[in-house]
């Protein structure tokens, strides 16, 4: 398969089609705003639909209803518009309905910027929504990721009837690099889903995609079985990067652009005799705990520091993982402001 | 001679509707007009948030449970992914005219091939008998307790706007407080289903209808209310049919 010069937005939207998405509903948003436009054109060529919706709530309410439906189906948008989906992200986690959510992120809070940042950690995966649920969270950080781990979220969500989230940054979403795309899906191979609505020809039970469980019983029973799902997806999902960790004293945790960025860092680093290495969590949910407290564990390791464009958010999660036996410093800019490798490598150089 | 009997497209379940209300009637209409058009088994319906959430335990069909107000969008997804099976939403006022306007006026602007059931009651039935879009002027709700006036702002006419849309196909308003109107209701709602089977576009049948409870009248006192003050303010007949548009050009 040729690589080719694609960016980050586009590759989410090829890989999505060549996964099996047939069905996308959007709304523009910078910086994701290629990708509706490219569906606009790539789904009408390949016998899909592709809508513009009023607003972010009925995209993902269309969304909600044809992977109800059994289809795949994908939104995309930027972190304000993220937010105006949870209601229906909730909904759709309630129902065990499987779909594709993109997040290019850009600064907020408010309407905050459209420079790249990191600061919907907590919103993709503390929840987002109302209610205990969870999505799993794929952080690409390369465009070849971004297809890669696009094309692989439906498969995931459907396997476990969840929705997935892509989260990137502003800067995945608009660079360009060479790709090599996956393979385009035969639809009739991919599982069929007795459970999705299609009309009732009166054999077995009639479908009811439906998240109301007005008896306490009841829907305590129906979450505790969502949990045991997550505790599935935990033992199954988990992906990390380790760069560089083997011999590292100092461990940088980082993910997205940022963990690119901090490989660099690293290597000047160990130039200048520091012994850094890298934890990148690819999935942000499941996160890779065991990866981390294994290297807390070690005598050799005096350090970890997150590094992320937010004030601080993976962070909490990289503390919980290594339990209080090693300190965690953290390094962010925000504002869609990013650092870059001279950035990180002189505040682990200064000892911070 | 004629045996009147329950259309299989209701479940035994029965209703929990208040007494005299008339939620369950127009739950009858639709399921009998989708049997008499024999596609019960390509049908799929959405209900909403409102005293009507559990429609998917009275309706026989696939199913799905919508947002509040969310209906309409959730149902263009279902009938872009199954363009062959009738889809049809049911939604309350509040559901349809206040939190899901957009989703409602989007629906339809894109001329999308469902059909909306939608509930006029001019009240919030399920949360208690607070003011709906719909509650006429002077009409008491528990956040307006001296009567809807000006400062609550002004009823909204959801056919009459709909009409002014290009993608809307048909759009009527029709009413439940006599036998005769029933029946009309029922031609209504067939009409709007079949123009889904015709894949002629979107089209809605408002039915105005009764809450008992939160209106605090009888039964009989909340039908003739319809009949003597909220057809005034809502005013029954079609306000667009492209059907009769193309036979007049
Ligand atoms: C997002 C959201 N806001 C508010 C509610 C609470 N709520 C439930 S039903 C309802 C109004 C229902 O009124 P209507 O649509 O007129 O239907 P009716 O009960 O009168 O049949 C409201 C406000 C909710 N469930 N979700
Ligand atoms: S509260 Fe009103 S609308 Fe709801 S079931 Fe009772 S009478 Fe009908």
């Amino acid at each position: 398969m040729a690589r080719q010069l694609i960016k980050g937005n586009e590759a989410i939207a090829e890989a999505a089609v060549r996964s099996g998405c047939r069905y996308y509903f959007g709304y523009p948003i910078t910086p994701q705003s290629e990708i509706p436009e490219y569906m606009s054109a790539r789904l009408s060529e390949v016998g899909g639909t592709f809508i513009q919706a009023e607003s972010e709530i009925s995209a993902i309410n269309m969304v909600y209803g044809a992977a109800a439906a059994g289809g795949r189906a994908m939104t995309s948008s930027s972190s304000p518009g993220i937010s105006l989906k949870q209601e229906g992200i909730s909904y759709i986690a309630a129902s065990d309905v499987p779909c594709v959510i993109v997040n290019v992120m850009r600064a907020g809070p408010g309407l905050g910027g459209i420079q790249p940042s990191q600061g919907d950690y907590f919103q993709a995966v503390k929840g987002g929504g109302h209610g205990d649920y969870k999505l799993i969270v794929y952080a690409p950080s390369s465009v070849q990721e971004a297809a890669d781990y696009t094309y692989k979220a439906f498969d995931v969500a459907d396997k476990y009837r969840i929705p997935v989230m892509i989260l990137c940054d502003g800067l995945l979403g608009q660079m360009m690099e060479g790709v090599e795309l996956p393979p385009m899906r035969d639809l009739s191979a991919l599982p069929k889903k007795d459970w999705a609505l299609r009309g009732w020809d009166r054999n077995g039970p009639r479908r009811i995609i439906n998240s109301l469980r007005i008896q306490p019983d009841e829907l305590e029973r129906y979450i505790d079985g969502l949990y045991k799902k997550y505790d599935a997806i935990r033992q199954n999902e988990i992906e990390v990067e380790e760069y560089l960790c083997d011999d590292a004293e100092i461990i940088l945790a980082a993910y997205g652009i940022v963990a690119r960025i901090c490989k660099g860092a690293i290597l000047k680093l160990r130039k200048m005799g520091i012994k850094a290495g890298l934890i990148r969590p690819i999935t942000l949910f499941p996160f890779p705990e065991d990866t981390f407290a294994m290297h807390a564990e070690k005598g050799s390791v005096k350090k970890f520091v997150s590094v992320e464009l937010s004030k601080g958010q993976m962070i909490e999660d990289v503390r919980l993982a290594i339990g209080g036996k090693k300190p965690v410093a953290f390094y962010g800019r925000t504002g869609g402001n990013v650092m870059n490798e001279d950035d990180v490598a002189s505040f682990i150089a200064g000892g911070k | 001679m004629a045996v009147f009997h329950k259309t299989k497209d209701l479940t035994s379940k029965p209703f929990h509707y208040c007494p005299g209300c008339t939620h369950g009637i127009v739950h009858r209409l639709v399921a009998e007009a989708i049997e008499e058009f024999g596609v019960s088994e390509k049908t799929i319906g959405i209900a909403p948030v409102g005293c009507s959430v559990f429609a998917y335990d009275y309706f026989n069909f696939d199913m799905a449970e919508a947002a509040h107000g969310r209906a309409p969008a959730m149902a263009t997804g279902i009938k872009r992914v199954h363009p062959d099976c009738l889809v049809f939403c049911y939604q309350g006022d509040g559901d349809l005219a206040s939190i899901g306007t957009a989703e409602t006026v989007h629906a339809a602007c894109r001329g999308e091939n469902i059909t909306i059931i939608f509930i006029n009651n001019g009240i919030y039935g399920m949360t208690g008998g607070q003011m709906a879009p719909t509650t006429i002027m002077g009409q008491k709700a528990t956040t307006c307790p001296n009567g809807r006036s000006g400062i609550n702002g002004y009823p909204i006419k959801i056919c009459e706007m709909l009409a002014t849309q290009e993608g809307t196909y048909y759009a009527e308003r029709v009413s439940t407080h006599n036998v005769k109107q029933v029946l009309n209701a029922k031609r209504a709602i067939k009409k709007a289903l079949k123009n889904q089977i015709d894949k002629k576009g979107f089209s809605i049948v408002e039915v105005l209808t009764n809450c008992p409870t939160n209106w605090h009248m009888s039964p009989q006192d909340s039908l003739k209310y319809i009949e003597e003050k909220v057809i005034l303010y809502y005013p029954l007949g079609i306000f667009k049919d492209k059907d009769a548009e193309v036979k007049n050009a």
